[in-house]
């Protein structure tokens, strides 16, 4: 099987994204004060990172940021067995509206993983979702409500984020599977 | 990534890998601990069945809440109240509670071997809770990994085990594991404590309490067990204690940052100094609550997953 790869974001197309999301985030939010801003472990948790120091540059607030392992909380526990990665969220999510960070939503099987694992850290005044990417194919209603880019893909693609915190550079890439 | 066995009766035929998966994850499960709500949905509908042969408070305890944390339903079994007094043989206890359709068993006995006879003989998990002589794993596992915490390694330590090395389980899962992992291990102890197989194991054997300290990192200290001691072995507690018990004096011998264990229950006095207990190098609650995180974590692995074909 041969894999053809195309790229369809570079690091500036990233950023941007980032920027807009912070701006769009502040602006429905009506300014950053009660926010608490959660990555899904793994690559969640840079992005989240990202975003929280954005908003801190716009609104002069420091917004707290948190991350969620959700593997204890996945579906197909009984199929696979996760490695399991860290839960830190320093501060009460009780109150707080959180706006969940993940790079790319597919099935939509993660986020309600999060919710589930957020609930039981407290109660928050709202679930807000930001993704860099969505790609399609909810198998779950829910939608996020911020997104760097839509991407339709096929089922059989895949679609790679790297950023520079963990690959070095910041990138988006479709994987695609052909049969020889 | 899972472990590929069915059961986990004893750290000596474990990997440095599987080791360090096990050690990892319960890492990440201390997190839970801290929580407000103290539960995740992870093993929801898996059922456990603890069976205690022996009297435990802690070990049985600390498996019931990590099953409970994560959310599996766990029944505890204790002998004295069940129908083995009405002379009931093992093979027909185990074949009873399999017909309840359990997805695990968590087994403690007085003989050794027994969690291996049963782990042979039904399809379901087992897991060792400390066989007669031969291994506490989950017990070797915690031990492990509060040494981590408070040294960040194994590799290149020197852990000091203290006591009566010959009735104790604890001591060999100790030594399997820590071995494994890259650390050095002395058993300290009275001669007709140590075991005579002693010299064929990969440890150094003191019968000076202050030889065997010396430069430790950590310091385990082991009970001395009087409900084994079938007589001759002791002259008195009271002659142990002066000899072998750790008192602060006998602690400055180790390295200055080093670390103060005991598997419990502790006989203050005799084994250990109150002094010792009670102080900042003391790990022992630490010993604690990382049991219920080592145990989460046994139970996250055994239970879970079947993407990578499970070989017993």
């Amino acid at each position: 099987m041969t894999e053809q790869i195309s790229q369809v974001m570079d690091a500036d197309d990233i950023r941007r994204a980032l920027t807009r999301i912070a701006h769009e985030i502040i602006e429905k939010n009506r300014g950053a004060e009660k926010l608490g801003i959660v990555g899904v472990w793994r690559k969640g948790a840079p992005l989240a990172e990202r975003l929280a120091k954005i908003i801190s540059q716009i609104e002069g607030v420091r917004v707290p940021v948190g991350v969620l392992d959700i593997s204890l909380y996945r579906d197909d526990y009984m199929t696979r067995q996760p490695k399991v990665g860290k839960t830190d969220i320093p501060f009460e999510v009780t109150g707080r509206t959180i706006v969940l960070v993940e790079e790319v939503i597919y099935t939509g099987r993660t986020v309600r993983s999060a919710m589930d694992a957020l609930m039981d850290m407290g109660r928050p005044a709202a679930i807000q979702l930001a993704v860099l990417v969505d790609r399609g194919h909810r198998e779950l209603p829910i939608r996020p409500d911020y997104v760097g880019k839509n991407l339709p893909t096929s089922r059989k693609e895949k679609v790679d984020v790297q950023l520079a915190e963990m690959q070095g550079e910041d990138r988006v890439f479709i994987v695609k599977k052909k049969d020889p | 990534m899972g472990l590929k066995r069915k059961d986990i009766l004893g750290l000596q035929e474990m990997s440095p890998d599987e080791i360090e998966t096990i050690l990892e994850t319960a890492l990440s499960f201390k997190e839970i601990l801290t929580r407000k709500v103290k539960k995740v949905p992870t093993l929801r509908g898996r059922s456990i069945i603890t069976l205690f042969f022996e009297p435990s408070t802690r070990t049985r305890t600390s498996f019931e809440m990590a099953g409970k944390i994560m959310s599996a339903d766990v029944s505890s079994i204790a002998m004295a109240n069940s129908s083995v007094v009405k002379g009931e043989c093992l093979k027909d206890t185990i074949l009873t509670l399999q017909a309840m359709k359990p997805d695990l068993f968590i087994v403690r006995h007085q003989a050794s071997g027994a969690p291996h006879f049963i782990a042979g003989m039904v399809k379901e998990s087992v897991i060792n809770a400390g066989d007669g002589m031969h291994e506490h794993p989950s017990q070797g596992l915690l031990d492990m990994l509060t040494i981590i915490e408070k040294k960040g390694r194994l590799d290149g330590l020197t852990v000091a085990i203290v006591g009566d090395i010959l009735h104790s389980r604890v001591a060999r899962s100790n030594m399997w594991g820590l071995t494994k992992m890259g650390a050095k291990v002395r058993f300290v102890g009275p001669e007709t404590l140590i075991p005579s197989e002693a010299k064929n194991l990969p440890v150094e054997v003191y019968t000076n309490v202050e030889e065997g300290i010396k430069g430790a990192d950590v310091v385990n200290v082991l009970r001395i067990q009087r409900e084994r001691m079938t007589g001759g072995l002791l002259p008195s507690t009271r002659e142990y204690s002066r000899l072998f018990g750790i008192t602060k004096e006998r602690l400055k011998l180790a390295k200055d940052n080093a670390i103060f264990m005991h598997p419990g229950p502790m006989n203050r006095g005799v084994e250990i100094m109150p002094d010792v207990a009670d102080s900042d190098i003391s790990m022992v609650t630490e010993q604690v609550t990382n049991g219920v995180a080592v145990r989460m974590a046994m139970l996250y692995h055994l239970l879970g997953g079947t993407e990578d074909a499970v070989v017993a």
